[in-house]
């Protein structure tokens, strides 16, 4: 009987322990207070407050730093997951400034409660290197994400994407869990260093390459690589705005985190390489060639699409599948360019939904011709828009740039000479002059046609207006000096170990 | 100093964008103004900086985790190119005067792309060289597909596509580079003097060359030049064909050439008679010097005349450069800058003299306009635009094709007399548009067409007197440049050229 020290464990979840009380508040505060009022009161109040819970648990991290390894794994405090929960954090006070000036729901205190417990599952998920915790920060996060998706009571397509969302949803986290066990069952226990130790042999288990397949398949999903990344479009296309923005960046920065660390730390030793002509068995070739999936399908199915949310989604598989490749490199540069990857992408992917929402409430639709002319009709919104566009598609000095090279060098470097790796960039490099063509096409909508005859000023709220051009200054500022983000992250690793 | 002609442009450019609409006038005066800044500063260096060896402006670090610096330094090849870019900046504002459509956002892009270029030929860290090179690309798409003619949208994204996938193919080999060189720098000067394996080498040095060499239009990559140069604007296919085909040519001479000198060396085997990269990248220079000469025989369309021929003049720096004698490699950086200048001339001739007054560029339309009588000015240029381009003593151009010429017989004699056939047929397909365009026998018997054409501006005279003045000036006195290109061929940075197969 292992003695747990109660007090310990809450002063170590304190900040998840604000988002959750904070949530609570909210919903307290909009049920009993605020029914009376307009919406756009009751989101006011509700994103405010709830910002200021966020930021409140981002001070109590930044301001008591601590360094704690609870229960072998359990929940863990080091500068890593810190940094990676600051950064959830802080993209979940950009979502809830994004949804305020929603009107699709009447529920707010739900929805803001519901966006809180998510933050919540995957403050817990960065946290914790133990399959059980793991496994239910997961489930909360994804529980929370299917209500959040569905959120749009007036749209069928919010219904579909939300039921499609939960049934592939339900299957993968049935391959986890079954893959979980296995691991259980060959390591009797439930920390991944332990079952890293366990694992440990020159030959590879059946039941081992099996569990990898199936924790593969579970986490590629949170991450939507293909070919488990069927429900993307679809919830691209139909959750609310906010609710996208926010599946496309939090979830995605909390998610490939824990995939990296699953990969990293509890596979150490059935890696397995890519070397070509004669691949090793392990993980590493399973995530190289979910990669390469991702980065073709990705990347080919984005040249026709129509609408600007489907073509973000079919543009975030190829992502998932660009990043993917820090995973195969599994280095602790891998995992810096990784983090500098996806919270770049997450902010610009923020931005790009921001202006989705904007541009949905004034013309109807996100299909491409909603946006044409909008140079004319918006100009600071278009010009935001071009930012976050061209840096998804990696033109320098935006962020996205320095990601991408930033990747790409640690890539090759972690196993210098392995063929393998050195043709993964090379797809890479090539599929993004593809996706190059289709944020263009975005762009040439946006500057190059005219706008409908009769389509006058896009009024943009002011709100949206100053969050807009904080992430467009974020995303220019990272890509200009890349160090300031770079810097702090090397530092955590350091401090922290893989 | 030098480096402010970068922050000059985007500052130009970030002022343009923030004047009030519908200032037309104020947003060319201020476009000209920066680029004028932007000349004179290179101006007053080139006048001062007289040895040509290199000069560091700028160094410091930029991502220091990385080995990633700012780092800026000129040397004669910079300088000559940072000269021409000035002089196609303010020319190509002049020939823009009559823009008024969304005269401001046109010239901030203009000034966008002008201060990228600059930063390209200024940048001594690859990974800067690298953004920098990326940046141009965006401008120019829009310059193209907004304010183009003749399938605009269709030519603006193959331009782009084209650059963009000879960028990727850089990309992969200045990766490749550095992590092989062990990650620690990427400034030119440490990674040209890494002693890379042959191996890689041989593998790095065709991908970094042609990834460049797409842009400075090497046959048969060279399909987006005629069709963007014709979509593009006339400021703009000034600025293609002007400079930004000469930073594919710059890259091919200090990247790609400097980084991986064995590469240039023999496979130790023959296939078809090529026994290295260099003599494949010969006979592609060739084949594109003379088949760019031969389809602008036949051109129907004006400008595709002239889109043509910048495929014929690159093949002769591309040329110049894979002879690796000093006299070929000084020639080949000539003859940017005089294909630069003169590409502009012609370009401004036909888009902006031509083209916005007849609206057609029909060879045979334009013959029945009696052109000579109409706008004698442009007929005037265009004659000695098309001299000058035909190699002519006494202009720029002479002296260029002459040094490739004479290092070419050096290092291939066959290929020499292919490239004085490619001269012959330069000299035949711009006679032909001159006499069709502008000389041919108007009395077919037509009433005069329409009503009158607009007089040449003020603007359009002084533009073509500088491009003129700089081709002559350089004509009657090559040494100006020479005298600097000489001394940075000369510089440690190409040692590994000179050790490895230089004659």
């Amino acid at each position: 009987m292992i003695a747990i020290d109660y007090a310990q464990l809450l002063r170590l979840a304190l900040p998840e322990v604000i988002v959750v009380a904070t949530a609570l508040i909210v919903m307290a505060a909009d049920l009993m207070v605020l029914r009376r009022c307009s919406t756009r009161v009751r989101f006011s109040v509700a994103a405010g407050l709830a910002s200021i819970g966020c930021a409140g648990a981002i001070a109590r991290i930044l301001l008591a730093p601590e360094t704690a390894n609870i229960l072998d794994g359990m929940l863990i405090a080091n500068p890593l997951i810190h940094l990676v929960q600051i950064a959830l954090l802080t993209l979940t006070i950009f979502t809830l400034l994004l949804s305020r000036d929603s009107t699709f729901t009447e529920h707010v205190g739900e929805y803001v409660l519901l966006l809180l417990v998510a933050t919540a599952g995957m403050m817990f998920l960065a946290g914790t290197e133990d399959l059980l915790v793991l496994f239910i920060s997961l489930e909360l996060l994804s529980l929370s994400l299917y209500i959040l998706t569905a959120f749009n009571k007036r749209s069928a397509q919010s219904w579909e994407a939300a039921l499609k969302y939960y049934l592939f949803g339900g299957v993968s986290a049935a391959f986890l869990l079954f893959g979980f066990s296995l691991l259980y069952g060959l390591s009797n226990s439930t920390s991944l260093t332990q079952i890293a130790a366990a694992i440990h042999g020159p030959a590879l288990d059946p039941l081992l390459a099996i569990a990898i397949v199936t924790t593969a398949i579970g986490l590629g999903f949170k991450v939507a690589a293909a070919p488990f990344h069927f429900w993307a479009p679809d919830v691209y296309q139909g959750a609310p705005a906010p609710s996208a923005a926010f599946i496309a960046s939090g979830s995605k920065v909390a998610s490939f985190f824990i995939f990296f660390q699953v990969m990293a730390l509890g596979f150490a030793g059935a890696e397995g390489t890519t070397s070509l002509p004669h691949p090793v068995r392990g993980w590493v070739p399973v995530l190289a060639l979910m990669a390469i999936a991702s980065m073709l399908l990705g990347n080919l199915v984005a040249i026709r699409q129509t609408g600007l949310r489907r073509l973000l989604a079919y543009s975030a598989i190829a992502h998932a599948g660009t990043m993917l490749l820090a995973i195969v490199a599994h280095t602790e540069q891998g995992l810096a360019a990784l983090l500098y990857y996806v919270i770049t992408y997450a902010l610009a992917t923020i931005g790009a939904f921001a202006v989705i929402a904007v541009v949905e409430q004034q013309t109807g639709g996100d299909d491409l011709s909603n946006f044409d002319g909008l140079g004319r009709r918006a100009p600071v919104l278009s010009f935001c828009l071009a930012i976050f566009i061209l840096s998804l598609a990696g033109i320098p000095p935006l962020a996205g740039f320095f990601g991408k090279f930033y990747l790409f060098v640690t890539v090759l470097n972690a196993a210098p000479g392995s063929t393998g790796l050195l043709w993964l960039v090379v797809l890479a490099i090539a599929m993004s002059a593809v996706a190059l063509y289709y944020y263009l096409r975005v762009l040439k909508r946006v500057y190059v046609a005219a706008p409908a005859s009769g389509a006058g000023e896009i009024r943009t709220p002011i709100l949206s207006h100053v969050l807009l051009l904080l992430l467009a200054a974020s995303v220019v500022l990272l890509g200009c000096a890349p160090q300031l983000l770079l810097r702090w992250i090397l530092a955590a690793i350091q401090a922290s170990g893989l | 100093m030098l480096a402010w002609t970068i922050y000059i442009s985007f500052l130009g450019a970030a002022g343009l964008l923030l004047l009030p609409r519908g200032s037309v006038g104020a947003a060319r005066i201020l476009a000209l103004l920066t680029a004028i800044a932007g000349f004179a500063i290179t101006l007053t260096v080139f006048v001062q900086h007289r040895t040509g060896e290199m000069l560091t402006i700028t160094r410091v670090p930029w991502v220091p985790s990385l080995g990633i610096e700012y780092h800026l330094a000129a040397d004669g090849i910079s300088l000559t190119l940072l000269l021409l870019t000035g002089i196609i900046a303010i020319t190509g504002v002049l020939f823009s005067w009559d823009i008024e459509d969304r005269a401001k956002e046109f010239f901030a892009l203009f000034l966008l792309l002008i201060g990228a270029v600059y930063g390209v030929f200024l940048s001594y860290d690859l990974f800067l060289l690298f953004v920098f090179y990326e940046i141009v690309i965006v401008p120019k798409y829009f310059l193209i597909a907004i304010w183009g003619s003749t399938r605009r949208e269709y030519g603006a994204m193959k331009l782009v596509l084209y650059s963009f996938a000879g960028s990727a193919m850089v990309l992969i080999g200045l990766i490749a580079a550095y992590v092989a060189a062990g990650a620690r720098s990427t400034s030119l000067g440490d990674l040209a003097g890494f002693p890379f394996s042959l191996h890689f080498q041989m593998a790095a040095f065709p991908l970094v060359f042609v990834g460049f060499a797409v842009l400075a239009g090497l046959w048969p990559l060279h399909t987006w030049a005629p069709t963007g140069h014709v979509a593009a604007p006339t400021a703009a296919s000034m600025l293609l064909a002007g400079v930004v085909m000469k930073l594919g040519a710059y890259g091919c001479l200090r990247v790609a050439m400097t980084l991986f000198p064995l590469g240039l060396g023999p496979w130790g085997f023959h296939v078809l008679g090529l026994g290295s990269w260099r003599d494949v990248f010969a006979l592609l220079a060739v084949i594109g010097i003379l088949y760019g000469g031969l389809v602008a025989l036949v051109q129907k369309d004006f400008k595709f005349v002239i889109g043509y021929s910048s495929v014929s003049h690159m093949g002769f720096i591309l040329l110049g450069l894979m002879t690796l004698n000093q006299l070929g490699l000084s020639g080949a950086v000539l003859q940017m800058f005089s294909h630069g200048v003169l590409a502009g001339l012609l370009f401004a001739v036909v888009g902006r003299m031509v083209y916005a007054r007849t609206h057609t560029r029909d060879l045979a339309a334009l013959g029945a306009m009696d052109l000579n009588k109409v706008i004698p000015f442009a007929a005037v240029t265009f004659v000695i635009a098309g001299m000058a381009s035909m190699g002519l003593p006494g202009f720029s151009g002479f002296w260029a094709e002459l040094m490739v010429l004479v290092g070419v017989w050096r290092a291939y004699p066959t290929f020499a007399v292919c490239v004085g056939f490619g001269i012959v047929v330069g000299v035949a397909y711009i006679w032909r548009a001159m006499q069709k365009a502008f000389f041919a026998e108007a009395g077919t018997g037509s009433a005069t067409p329409g009503p009158p054409l607009p007089p040449i501006t003020f603007p359009e005279r002084i533009g073509a007197i500088i491009l003129i003045g700089a081709s002559v000036l350089v004509g009657l006195y090559p040494q100006i440049l020479l005298n600097v290109i000489q001394p940075a061929l000369n510089s440690p940075l190409f040692e590994g050229l000179r050790k490895g197969s230089w004659q």
